[in-house]
């Protein structure tokens, strides 16, 4: 039996999945990243540090907030800029925007029809009307927080060296607080559909990585930790973390302690599940999420237990901003070079970029890891795996489940094939 | 009858197929409007003759030029979606650079295939276009409007420069930052100018810029050619060196 399916549809990106099996053995499987590569590394060189977050954002246009932010964050240890308090928190509500925007969409857009039996969300506008608008509502609010923390939810406007060059409005962060309270609903209903899901069984251990240094559920972190004990610096990424190529993708895969491991929301919440927000604790465990859990179907689950903790975390966020007033702050410019390196949790897992920089502020060389080619080598040990234990589904039924598990995962191929290592010469 | 659309993309982030996806407000009554058949961030299958595609992203590859005639030859209209599939975008930063160098410096010994990124325009017929990096989704819907009712969409012909005014937003020039806002095309709303940054140009040029004006500010502000040229190469490469 010969499965190829040709740009897989519901993910970010282009992506071929291809198995072969003839008698009952796996004779093939590979994920082929068939995106055309962009070269964004090399294509920074020489840039001022104020154009550098601006072009990084455009690798992808569903985590921007996570490349603006990082990239940012990157050039400050870089340059030797220090952020207030004020601006940290901003970060982070914008952080959280964009979790809950790209959750939501991956829950209701990408995954929603693969458990219901349908090809898109848009056949349920007639018959799960409400559905649909619920998911419309929620995924509004989160742009909602990016637009008024960032200026615009795709490629933010707002952040910048330093800080941000325009503030919310406290009116704004105001409304955003109390639609937050009135989403609760929509997302307890969210909870419930999820939980008449059928998440097919499947275990298979792996090692699971993300940061850590900060208090609570990780978002910016000082230092990468894993369940095979690794626990080093973010500046230190390179001693442990080596990205390799395969001949059939155009994105790097990598490895760390053993052949492949995982980033994202299952692996967040397998190394920091405690640090959840109450509510998404209730929810995980509602749903049946076990801290020791090594299903990767269950990274559905676990992306809507942080859609929760992100939701109860923003109204926090937001009262300790409106607490202490929010001022308008003046921002540095740096007049040395440097190198620095940063990490955030994106939406999808780790992402981290590291620059070099000259004397006058521009980039020397510029290195990026992205969650999804962290991820592409763990995606094929599990296929590897979960397709000898199905070889008596019918075609079209293997195919479907082989796709949902890529799609637990979220991958992002845009990201994943523009970013890998460059030496300059 | 509904109109058949669909939605396509090539290389690029597809910041301007999900800034369609967040008209949350409208996008339940647009959908009463036009049948979506196509659209592979979101949807399986695929959907035949189409009455508008609307295309994200460069075109870099062999495979890629197939792909797009083949949209093209089943649809009635074709759209470029966003600064990448009208002018190349940011995609076309490489075209300074030694493309062979850059798939060295960035994969080694392991080379792939890889094109120089070209617009849309360059492989097909466009017959109109939506810019921006990411588009404006109003934008959107306003050369949608157009589209359906039969009517040709229209961009504005005036520059970033009069919104920016219109919504009364200190000039960058009297801080001695450089602005495109002066020769690109209008259509934001001055969006970065309202965040506190300057116009990088993402819209591209409009039709006429005058150039003699605008040379005389960048002198009057101490400005040099070199600083402007820098701010062009970053979305409006194309016109420099593009196909």
């Amino acid at each position: 039996m010969k499965i190829a399916v040709q740009h897989l549809a519901r993910i970010e990106g282009h992506a071929h999945l291809v198995v072969d099996t003839a008698a009952g053995e796996l004779l093939e499987c590979r994920l082929e990243i068939v995106e055309s590569p962009r070269f964004f590394e090399p294509l920074l060189q020489g840039r001022h540090y104020s154009d550098v977050a601006p072009i990084i954002a455009r690798i992808c246009g569903v985590c921007s907030n996570s490349h603006t932010l990082v990239s940012l964050a990157a050039s400050e240890a870089a340059l030797g800029v220090r952020i207030s308090t004020q601006t940290r928190r901003l970060r982070k509500l914008l952080a959280f925007g964009e979790i809950l925007q790209s959750h939501l969409l991956q829950l209701y857009f990408m995954a929603v029809p693969d458990y219901l039996g349908v090809p898109s969300i848009f056949p349920l506008i007639q018959r799960q009307r409400e559905l649909v608008s619920r998911a419309l509502r929620l995924k509004k609010l989160a742009n909602d927080i990016c637009w008024a923390v960032g200026g615009r939810p795709v490629h933010p406007v707002t952040p910048c060296l330093g800080g941000f060059s325009a503030l919310p409005a406290a009116a704004a962060l105001q409304d955003l607080r109390r639609q937050l309270v009135a989403a609760l609903p929509d997302l307890e209903q969210t909870v419930e559909l999820f939980a008449g899901f059928e998440i097919p069984a499947f275990e298979r251990p792996t090692e699971y990585l993300c940061l850590s240094g900060e208090p609570g559920y990780p978002v910016f972190g000082e230092a990468i930790i894993s369940s095979d004990g690794i626990c080093v610096r973010v500046d230190e990424y390179l001693e442990v973390i080596e990205e390799y190529c395969v001949p059939h993708s155009t994105a790097k895969f990598a490895r760390a302690s053993r052949d492949s491991y995982m980033v994202g929301p299952l692996a967040r919440f397998r190394n920091a599940g405690k640090s959840l927000s109450p509510m998404a604790r209730k929810v995980a465990s509602a749903l049946g999420l076990a801290a020791n859990t090594s299903n990767p179907y269950l990274g559905l689950i676990a992306r809507l237990v942080e859609v929760v903790h992100c939701a109860e975390e923003s109204i926090h966020l937001i009262d300790d901003i409106l607490l202490d007033g929010l001022r308008s702050e003046p921002l540095p410019t740096p007049n040395k070079g440097g190198y620095g390196v940063a990490a955030i949790e994106a939406p999808r897992g780790t992402l981290f970029h590291a620059y070099r920089y000259d004397a006058n502020g521009c980039i020397l060389n510029a290195d990026c890891i992205i969650p999804t080619a962290q991820n592409l080598a763990n995606i094929e040990a599990d296929l590897r795996q979960l397709v000898p234990t199905r070889m008596h589904l019918e075609q079209d039924a293997l195919t479907r489940e082989l796709e949902t598990l890529v799609r637990a995962y979220d991958p992002c191929i845009s990201c994943s094939t523009h970013l890998l290592k460059v030496d300059f010469v | 009858m509904k109109r058949r659309i669909g939605f396509f993309d090539f290389t690029g982030c597809e910041g301007c197929q999900l800034t369609v996806l967040n008209l949350e407000d409208t996008l339940l009554d647009l959908l009463d409007l036009v049948e979506i058949v196509e659209f592979r961030e979101v949807m399986s299958g695929s959907g035949g003759e189409l009455d508008i595609a609307f295309v994200e992203g460069s075109i870099c590859r062999p495979d890629e030029v197939e792909r797009l005639q083949a949209i093209r030859a089943r649809s009635k209209t074709l759209v470029a979606l966003g600064a990448c599939a009208d002018t190349a975008g940011v995609n076309a930063l490489s075209h300074f650079r030694d493309l062979q160098q850059l798939q060295r410096d960035v994969y080694g010994d392991h080379p792939t295939p890889a094109g120089r990124p070209r617009p849309l325009s360059a492989v097909v017929q466009v017959d109109c276009r939506v810019p921006g990096c990411p588009i404006d989704g109003q934008e959107f819907l306003s050369v949608l409007k157009a589209l359906l009712m039969g009517k040709p969409p229209e961009l504005p012909a005036y520059a970033v420069c009069v919104e920016c005014k219109l919504a009364e937003l200190p000039c960058t020039f009297d801080q001695g930052i450089v602005c495109l806002g002066p020769v690109t095309r209008a259509g934001c709303g001055a969006i970065c100018l309202l965040g506190g940054d300057r116009c990088r140009g993402c819209r591209g040029m409009i039709d006429n810029p005058r150039a003699q004006p605008y040379d005389r500010i960048l002198v009057e502000h101490g400005l040099s050619e070199a600083d402007i040229l820098r701010e062009f190469r970053t979305f409006n490469m194309s016109g420099e060196k593009g196909q």
